[in-house]
């Protein structure tokens, strides 16, 4: 493992540290968080986006979805049972490991802070997967899709290949894994509940999902944009071992993804859709990053059905240019406040 | 939406390379009918998003000033908006109030020919919305949107659909 660079180091918990070590005469005195003196203005507005985005399964009316449960084959249940699984695995994995082993990298205390608030919600992710089995499933339904999850070699795999950046010692890598999951890895999962949901199934599960996938971008974007941040304090060398290291890395997990879709959806047919999805939040995360997206759009077009899940109730894509350039629809109108368009 | 504002006034991350800028506004940009170029006037935050897609894009271009350098943009020529889609699925927070701002400056308001979007699908109906916003109040197309900071494939749509959309002006 490469030592930690002094671009990254969490300078703001170096009172802390030093502390510890040189006694108490000479320690710098642990400082409070301040809220009212910001180094990064991203980092409020962060703070801001996710409590202001705050939600708990127990809100969204899981119940009415039985009876579109019941429409499915037993397959089907097991599948979909499998991926929330998954899913589980993977909030827990940032919750308790990936969120938290940032904390202590960050450049500002208000950063360390985001990074709890985002520990927390991976947690609020985990626990509703939990209201959907037990809303759903029967106890050996839901005992079966966590041993699957403990047995299947490709998601354990997945977990190892991350936990291992995590519990690495370089702060960049660490975010790069992070964001990669954040923005990447979910999405073989996600797929299947905006499946369902496209053919009117399970629809306040997709409630649900929605809320977790609005979560993830937000959470991707600011994990990708402290990368950045500490990228810039670095040498070009740096930047381009860093570059390398996620292609590389991104890679390595969509060649394990590739194998997790087939052992998942092969039997119901959904394999090169889901890759296609894959794809294409595979060049999202690595945009999160500040890089170039990876694959070309042919193989990153994502079945309309699953961006319009994304999106119930908007109107359909009005594509300005390929049409007539007559036709453009007026977007819908947004109430906003006199003082902020005084025209 | 104070959290929206401090986001303007972030200082740039520094030393950031953009892998396909191309030494910036190397391209010639569209010319109407009428003979007039195509201007293009972008609104980026910290994370530089838009930015990049504008250097990718590679015709001239301005930056709206964050509010913080005091300084206030004013266009002379017909131009088309490029703004990044902020409140991350909150709709009154969706376009950035230096946008606004510039916006509220008549002549800048008069320049507009169209608008373009950046935003997340993960967002859902509020992908992009800062373009359907500004439309709206503006009376002009929104012409595209993109993610983030957009695939090569998409800077290829917006240069191609802008230079076609432009030349019949």
């Amino acid at each position: 493992m490469r030592a930690v660079s002094a671009e990254t180091k969490g300078e703001h918990m170096s009172g802390v540290e030093s502390g510890a070590e040189s006694g108490a005469e000479t320690a710098r005195p642990v400082e409070a968080i301040d809220w009212n003196r910001i180094e990064d203005d991203v980092d409020l507005a962060v703070w801001d986006r996710l409590t202001g985005n705050f939600w708990l399964p127990e809100k969204v009316p899981l119940s009415n979805d039985l009876p579109s449960w019941q429409t499915l084959t037993p397959d089907e249940q097991e599948l979909t049972n499998r991926v929330f699984a998954g899913l589980t695995l993977l909030d827990t994995i940032q919750g308790t490991v990936g969120a938290v082993s940032l904390i202590g990298d960050a450049l500002t205390p208000h950063e360390a802070a985001v990074y709890t608030n985002i520990a927390f919600m991976e947690s609020v992710h985990a626990k509703s997967y939990s209201s959907i089995f037990s809303t759903l499933c029967s106890t050996p339904q839901i005992d079966e899709a966590f041993a699957w999850a403990r047995a299947n070699q490709r998601l354990q795999r997945k977990a190892a290949i991350v936990l291992e950046r995590y519990n690495g010692t370089d702060p960049l890598a660490k975010k790069v894994a992070s964001t990669l999951l954040e923005s990447f890895l979910f999405y073989s999962g996600f797929y299947l509940p905006l499946h369902w949901s496209s053919r009117a199934k399970l629809t306040n599960t997709a409630d649900i999902i929605r809320l977790i996938i609005r979560d993830e971008a937000v959470h991707g974007y600011y994990i990708g944009y402290k990368f950045q941040r500490g990228l810039a304090l670095g040498a070009a060398a740096r930047r381009e071992e860093l570059q390398d290291l996620t292609y590389d890395l991104l890679l390595e997990l969509y060649d394990n993804e590739v194998a997790y879709t087939r052992d998942l959806y092969e039997p119901v047919g959904l394999t090169d859709d889901v890759t296609r999805f894959l794809r294409y939040n595979a060049n999202k995360a690595l945009m999160n990053l500040g890089f170039e997206a990876l694959f070309p759009a042919d193989e990153t077009a994502v079945n309309p059905a699953i961006l319009s899940a994304l999106s119930p109730g908007a109107d359909e894509n009005h594509d300005f240019f390929s049409g007539s350039g007559s036709s453009y629809v007026i977007g819908r109108i947004v109430p906003t406040e006199d003082d902020d368009w005084a025209f | 939406m104070a959290g929206q504002e401090a986001l303007t006034s972030a200082p740039l991350a520094g030393g950031l390379r953009f892998a396909n800028a191309g030494g910036g506004a190397t391209g010639r940009p569209p010319v109407s009918r009428a003979g007039e170029a195509l201007g293009i006037v972008y609104y980026s935050s910290a994370s530089l998003n838009t930015h990049r897609f504008v250097a990718k894009l590679g015709w001239p271009a301005e930056r709206i000033p964050p509010p913080a350098s005091g300084r206030q943009l004013v266009v002379s020529g017909p131009y088309v908006l490029i703004v990044p889609t902020y409140g991350g699925g909150h709709d009154s927070a969706a376009v950035p109030r230096p946008v606004i701002g510039f916006l509220n400056h008549e002549p800048n308001r008069a320049w507009l020919r169209g608008v373009i979007a950046s935003g997340n699908t993960n967002f859902g109906t509020a992908y992009g919305l800062a373009g359907d916003i500004v439309a709206a109040k503006c009376q002009v197309p929104c012409l595209a949107k993109f993610e983030l900071m957009g695939t090569p494939c998409d800077v290829r749509r917006v240069r191609d659909g802008l230079t076609e959309w432009w030349t019949n002006q």
